[in-house]
C-alpha cells in the first residue's frame, strides 16, 4: 500500500497510541445478524398491527375507469380497501424537481394512481387486511376496468413529435436538458490526427437488495405521532417528507431504522407506496406493514442507468487527447422521483466524462425523458459506471486506432499527479487526486507484462483472453451543492453527540445510518481512537430521528468521510471537557493529563491517575466534592460539512483480466484489479470489502443485469430466476490497492469509497471483451455483454 | 381453506400446530414460530435466503410447504447458533466481514456448514460453487469464500 499523507501533524489526535484508525477491526455486533438476531422491517410486528398488499397495473399506460372492490371488502380478514382519491383526502400528491437543475420538470405523483396508470406495476389500489396472504386474496378480487393507451416506452421515440405525450400539461416527453461547451471543441477535433465516434448503449437494472423495500408506519391518533419503520438511507429526509405531505410538522414524525437488508441507493428515495403505507396508517390509526415481494421490487423499486451515448474522442498520433463530446440519452419512467429527482445521473455523466484526463475541450448535451416504463433514479455510483464507460471505452478505441498501448495513452493523459488543486472542462474542481500512483500501483499488482505476454500465447491456441483498464473518478462527500441547493430538504451535514455515562462507557448518537458498510464500526473506531477508550466501550445509536441529531444519513459516499469527521470533532470536545474534570479532581493542569485505555494518566510517565468509571461517579453521585465553580460537561455535540470544496473527488484505477469464449460468446472473469485513493482509511477491511461488493454489482451489470421491456412496457423479467444476478461461482477474487491523499477539508483526511467499485468495473470489462475481440476486427459498446450480444458482434448470430 | 394438522421438531422443541394447506415453511417458522433469522428473499427458490435444514439436508424454507414438515426434523440459523455449532464458522465470518447487511448471512451460514459437512476440506472452486445458490448483493462473496476455506482449515484434524 502506498500511502501519502499531507498534513501528518493536524493528524495527530488519530495517531494516538491504541488508535485505532487504520485497524482492521471487525465490526461491533455482527453476532446479531449471524445468529439470526437482527431486527429488519420486514421482521418487525406491532400489537394491531395490519398488512397491506396493492393492487398493481398490469398495463403500462391506461385510464382507470372503474374500480369495483365489493367482493374484495366483504373477503375474511379484510380491513378497508383504499384508491388513490380515498387516499388524496390525507397525503397531497408531489413533484420530483430542483429548482439547480435548470428546466426540469415533472408531473404530479400521488400515493395511489388516480384515473390514470403510468407504468406496469403502479399501485390502483390498496388492500389492508389482518394477513398479507388475505390481503392478496382479496386483491385478486378487485375488478379494475381499464381502458389501455399508447405505452410510450423507446426513449428515441419518446421526443418524436409524432408521439403521444405522457403528461399533456408538460408540452412533450423531454423532462431534462443540459448542454455545455467548454474550450473549443470543433477546433480540437479540426486537430486531432484521428476522431474516434461511437454509441454506447446501458441496459436498465436495478438494485436488488436481498431485503425488499419494507415499512411498518404506526399513526397513534392519541399521541398525534407517527412513527414510520422503515429501512431508510436517510431517516430525517423521510421524516421531512412524510410531514410536509402528511400536513403533520417534522416533530409529529419519527423514523425509526434498525437492520437494512441491503440498500445501495435503492432505499433513499421515498416510493409512492411508501408513502401510501404513512397515509393508510393515518387514515386507519393503526400500525400498517407493507413489504415488497420480489415481483413488486422488480416493478417498483427504482431502476437505474438505461442510457444511450453517441460519443467522440480526438486524438492526436503521440496520443494526446484533444476533445471528448457525448450526446447522452435515458428514459427515466413517467415521473420524476422525489425528493432526489431522476435528472441526477445524466447530469452526472455530463459531469464526470473525461474527467480523469488533462484535455480542455469538451461538449456535451444529455436529455432525459419521460416513458411508461418503471422510475428510474439513483443507485449505487450514479452516473459514474456509464462516464467511465463512454470516457474509458473511447480512450482505448483511440489507443487502438493510433496504435498505442492503453496503459501508455492514459499515462499520456491522466491529470498530473502534482497538477492539484485544478478542474475539469465540465467544472468539477479537483483538491487532490493520484491517478498516476494508482496506475503505477494497478501495472504492478497485475503484472501486466506478464499478462501480456500469457495473452499473445494463448492466442496462438484459439484461446482469447483480454486485458481491460478503466480510470475513474468518484463524486465522495457531497455538500449541500448536491440537493440542498436546489431546494431539497435533505441535510447535507451530520451530527454526533457523545455522552460518557455513569460507568465510563460512552454513549454515542449519529446521524450518519448503517446498511452494511460498517458506518457502526468507523464512528467507534473513531470516537475511541480520539477519547482514549477501547471501542468496545462505545455503544453507537443511529436510525431514529428522536435520538440522533440531524443529519443527512448514509449515502453518496458521505458517512465516513462527514460523520466521522463530526464524530471525531465530537470525540475532541468531549476529550476536552473529561480532562478538564479531571484537573479538578486530581489538583493538576489539563495539558498534563491523557486519557489512555479508559483511564486518566499523566502525560509525563503514562502514570495512572484515575480510571474514567471513577470519574464519572464523581461527576454523577458525588458532584459535592467537586472545587466550587467547576461544572463537568460530559456531553458534547459537533457538526460538519465540508465547505470549501462542493465534492470531494477520489479516484482509482481498475484491470480486468477475462475470457471470451468466441463460439459460446461466454465471458469468464479470471481477475480482477482495483487501486483506489478515498484519503484516510479509517478501517482498511472494511474499505476493501466496500470496493469489492461494489465492483460486483458493477460485473452484475456488465454481463448479467438487464430489465428487459417489451414494446408495449411490459416487464418481462421481474423474477431472479430470469433477471441474473452475479451468483459466487461467477465470480473472480478481486484485489485492492490503496493510494493514500487524505483531503485537507477535514482533520479526520477521509474520502468515500462505497461506489469507487461500481464506478468502473463495467468499463473495465468492456474494455478487456474488445481487447479479446481485437482478432476478430469487431467493437462491442453495449452492456451488459451477453452471449448474444458478443456472438451478434461476431457475427454468429 | 384446507387446514391440516402438524407435528414436528424445531431446533430440538416440539411444535404442534394446525396450518393452512397452502402456508410454506419459511412463513411458518417467521410468523408462526417468530424465528425471524429465516429470511425471505424471493419467494421462489433462487436467493438461498430461507435456506433452512430438513431431516440433515438444505431446503429453501420457501419451496417447502410447513405440512409437508409433519415428523420431520427442522433446523433453523437459531438452532445452529444455540448450539454452537457453527460459532467457528462465525467467528470467521466475522473476522473476514463476510456480512456487510447480513441477510443472507444465515442462510449462507446453513449452506457453508452443509458443505463443510460433505466435503471437509474444499477448494475455492468447490466453496463457489456450493454457495452458487445463496445471493448476496453486499459483499461479493470473495470473503465469504474466504471465511469458509479458514474454517475449513481450522477444522482439519
Amino acid at each position: 500500500m502506498t500511502t501519502t499523507r499531507a498534513n501528518s501533524d493536524v493528524l495527530s489526535m488519530l495517531d494516538r497510541p491504541n488508535s485505532y484508525i487504520g485497524k482492521s477491526v471487525p465490526r461491533p455486533n455482527l453476532d446479531r445478524l449471524m445468529q439470526g438476531r437482527g431486527l429488519y422491517v420486514s421482521d418487525m410486528e406491532l400489537p394491531r398491527m395490519v398488512h397491506v398488499a396493492f393492487l398493481r397495473s398490469p398495463h403500462a399506460h391506461a385510464k382507470i375507469v372503474k374500480i369495483d372492490a365489493h367482493d374484495a371488502k366483504r373477503m375474511p380478514g379484510v380491513i378497508s380497501v383504499v384508491t388513490g382519491e380515498e387516499l388524496a383526502t390525507v397525503i397531497t400528491p408531489w413533484i420530483g424537481v430542483l429548482s439547480h437543475l435548470k428546466g426540469l420538470k415533472s408531473a404530479p405523483q400521488s400515493a395511489i394512481a388516480i384515473d390514470r396508470v403510468c407504468w406496469q406495476g403502479e399501485a390502483v389500489a390498496a388492500v389492508v387486511a389482518t394477513s398479507r396472504a388475505a390481503a392478496e386474496d382479496a386483491a385478486e378480487n378487485i375488478s379494475v376496468e381499464y381502458e389501455a393507451l399508447d405505452a410510450v416506452t423507446d426513449v428515441i421515440a419518446a421526443l418524436d413529435p409524432e408521439t403521444p405525450i405522457i403528461h399533456s400539461s408538460l408540452g412533450d416527453n423531454l423532462a431534462f436538458e443540459r448542454n455545455h461547451d467548454a474550450g473549443n471543441v470543433d477546433k480540437a477535433f479540426a486537430q486531432a490526427d484521428q476522431v474516434v465516434e461511437a454509441e454506447f448503449v446501458f441496459g436498465r437494472h436495478t438494485g436488488v437488495t436481498l431485503e425488499p423495500r419494507a415499512v411498518v408506519a404506526d399513526w397513534n391518533v392519541a399521541e398525534a405521532r407517527l412513527t414510520i419503520y422503515q429501512g431508510t438511507q436517510a431517516p430525517h429526509m423521510v421524516q421531512n417528507i412524510a410531514a410536509l405531505h402528511l400536513g403533520l410538522t417534522e416533530s409529529q414524525v419519527r423514523v425509526v431504522c434498525k437492520d437494512v437488508g441491503g440498500s445501495f441507493g435503492i432505499k433513499v428515495h421515498i416510493y409512492a407506496d411508501e408513502m401510501a403505507v404513512y397515509a393508510l396508517s393515518k387514515l386507519l390509526r393503526r400500525p400498517v406493514k407493507f413489504v415488497a415481494d420480489r415481483v413488486e421490487s422488480f416493478n417498483t423499486d427504482i431502476h437505474a442507468r438505461d442510457h444511450r451515448c453517441r460519443a467522440k474522442i480526438g486524438v492526436k498520433q503521440d496520443g494526446i487527447i484533444t476533445a471528448f463530446e457525448i450526446d447522452d440519452l435515458t428514459g427515466i419512467g413517467p415521473y420524476s422521483m422525489y425528493p432526489r429527482t431522476s435528472a441526477i445521473e445524466a447530469n452526472q455523466v455530463v459531469n464526470l466524462v473525461g474527467g480523469p484526463y488533462a484535455n480542455s475541450n469538451y461538449r456535451a448535451r444529455a436529455r432525459v425523458v419521460f416513458q411508461n416504463k418503471n422510475v428510474m433514479c439513483q443507485y449505487r455510483a450514479v452516473g459514474h459506471p456509464i462516464a467511465c464507460s463512454i470516457t474509458e471505452g473511447l480512450v482505448d478505441l483511440a489507443a487502438m486506432k493510433i496504435g498505442m498501448d492503453p496503459v501508455e495513452i492514459r499515462r499520456r493523459n491522466l491529470i498530473a499527479d502534482d497538477g492539484y488543486p485544478c478542474a475539469s472542462p465540465s467544472g468539477l474542481r479537483f483538491e487532490r487526486l493520484s491517478h498516476h500512483a494508482s496506475l503505477n500501483e494497478l501495472i504492478a499488482m497485475m503484472d501486466y507484462d506478464g499478462l501480456r505476454a500469457e495473452q499473445a500465447a494463448l492466442r496462438a491456441k484459439n484461446i482469447h483472453r483480454g486485458i481491460g483498464i478503466a480510470s475513474f473518478i468518484e463524486v465522495t462527500n457531497p455538500s449541500a451543492a448536491f440537493y440542498g441547493v436546489g431546494g431539497a430538504k435533505i441535510s447535507s451535514q451530520d451530527g454526533v453527540a457523545l455522552r460518557l455515562d455513569a460507568q465510563g462507557s460512552v454513549i454515542c448518537q449519529t446521524s450518519i445510518t448503517e446498511q452494511g458498510q460498517g458506518s457502526e464500526s468507523l464512528t467507534a473506531q473513531i470516537v475511541g481512537s480520539v477519547l482514549g477508550v477501547p471501542m468496545q466501550c462505545v455503544r453507537v445509536i443511529m436510525g431514529d430521528t428522536d435520538n440522533t441529531p440531524y443529519g443527512g444519513g448514509t449515502w453518496a459516499s458521505r458517512g465516513a468521510g462527514i460523520g466521522g469527521e463530526a464524530a471525531l470533532q465530537a470525540a475532541k470536545i468531549l476529550r476536552r471537557n473529561i480532562l478538564n474534570v479531571a484537573a479538578a479532581i486530581l489538583q493538576s493542569m489539563s495539558a498534563d493529563l491523557d486519557i489512555v485505555n479508559a483511564a486518566i494518566v499523566n502525560v509525563s510517565d503514562g502514570a495512572l491517575r484515575i480510571e474514567l468509571s471513577e470519574l464519572a461517579r464523581i461527576v454523577y453521585f458525588r458532584p459535592d466534592t467537586l472545587p466550587p465553580g467547576v461544572q463537568p460537561e460530559l456531553m458534547a455535540t459537533r457538526h460538519f460539512v465540508p465547505r470549501e470544496y462542493p465534492f470531494a473527488f477520489t479516484n482509482g484505477i481498475q484491470a480486468s483480466w477475462l475470457e471470451v469464449d468466441t463460439d459460446t460468446g461466454f465471458v469468464r472473469l479470471l481477475k480482477h484489479w482495483v487501486v483506489e485513493d478515498c484519503g484516510t482509511i479509517i478501517n482498511p477491511q472494511l474499505v476493501d470489502e466496500q470496493i469489492r461488493g461494489g465492483v460486483v454489482q458493477g460485473l452484475g451489470a456488465a454481463l448479467f443485469e438487464k430489465c428487459i421491456y417489451d414494446e408495449r412496457g411490459q416487464l418481462t423479467n421481474a423474477n431472479m430466476a430470469d433477471y441474473l444476478v452475479p451468483m459466487p461461482s461467477e465470480m473472480p477474487d478481486i484485489d485492492v490497492g490503496h493510494v493514500v491523499s487524505p483531503t485537507l477539508e477535514s482533520e479526520l483526511g477521509a474520502k468515500g469509497a462505497g461506489e469507487a467499485g461500481t464506478a468502473g468495473a463495467a468499463a473495465a470489462v468492456s474494455n478487456a471483451v474488445n481487447d479479446a475481440l481485437r482478432p476478430f476486427d469487431t467493437i462491442v459498446t453495449e452492456i451488459p455483454l451477453t452471449p448474444r450480444v458478443i456472438l451478434a458482434a461476431l457475427g454468429r448470430i | 381453506m384446507v387446514q391440516m394438522p402438524i407435528s414436528f421438531l424445531v431446533n430440538g422443541e416440539r411444535v404442534d400446530a394446525v396450518v393452512p394447506a397452502r402456508l410454506n415453511l419459511a412463513d411458518f417458522l417467521r410468523e408462526h414460530l417468530k424465528l425471524t433469522g429465516t429470511h425471505i428473499g424471493c419467494e421462489h427458490g433462487v436467493c438461498g435466503a430461507c435456506t433452512v435444514r430438513v431431516d440433515g439436508d438444505i431446503v429453501r424454507s420457501c419451496l417447502i410447504l410447513a405440512v409437508q414438515m409433519h415428523d420431520a426434523t427442522v433446523e433453523t440459523i437459531e438452532g445452529l447458533s444455540d448450539s454452537g455449532e457453527v460459532a467457528d464458522l462465525q467467528r470467521a465470518f466475522r473476522e473476514r466481514n463476510a456480512l456487510q447487511c447480513g441477510f443472507c448471512t444465515p442462510g449462507m451460514l446453513m449452506a457453508a456448514q452443509d458443505l463443510l459437512k460433505h466435503c471437509p476440506v474444499p477448494d475455492r472452486d468447490r466453496i463457489r460453487e456450493h454457495l452458487s445458490g445463496n445471493y448476496c448483493r453486499c459483499t461479493g462473496y470473495q470473503a465469504i469464500v474466504d471465511a469458509v476455506e479458514t474454517t475449513a482449515r481450522m477444522r482439519a484434524p
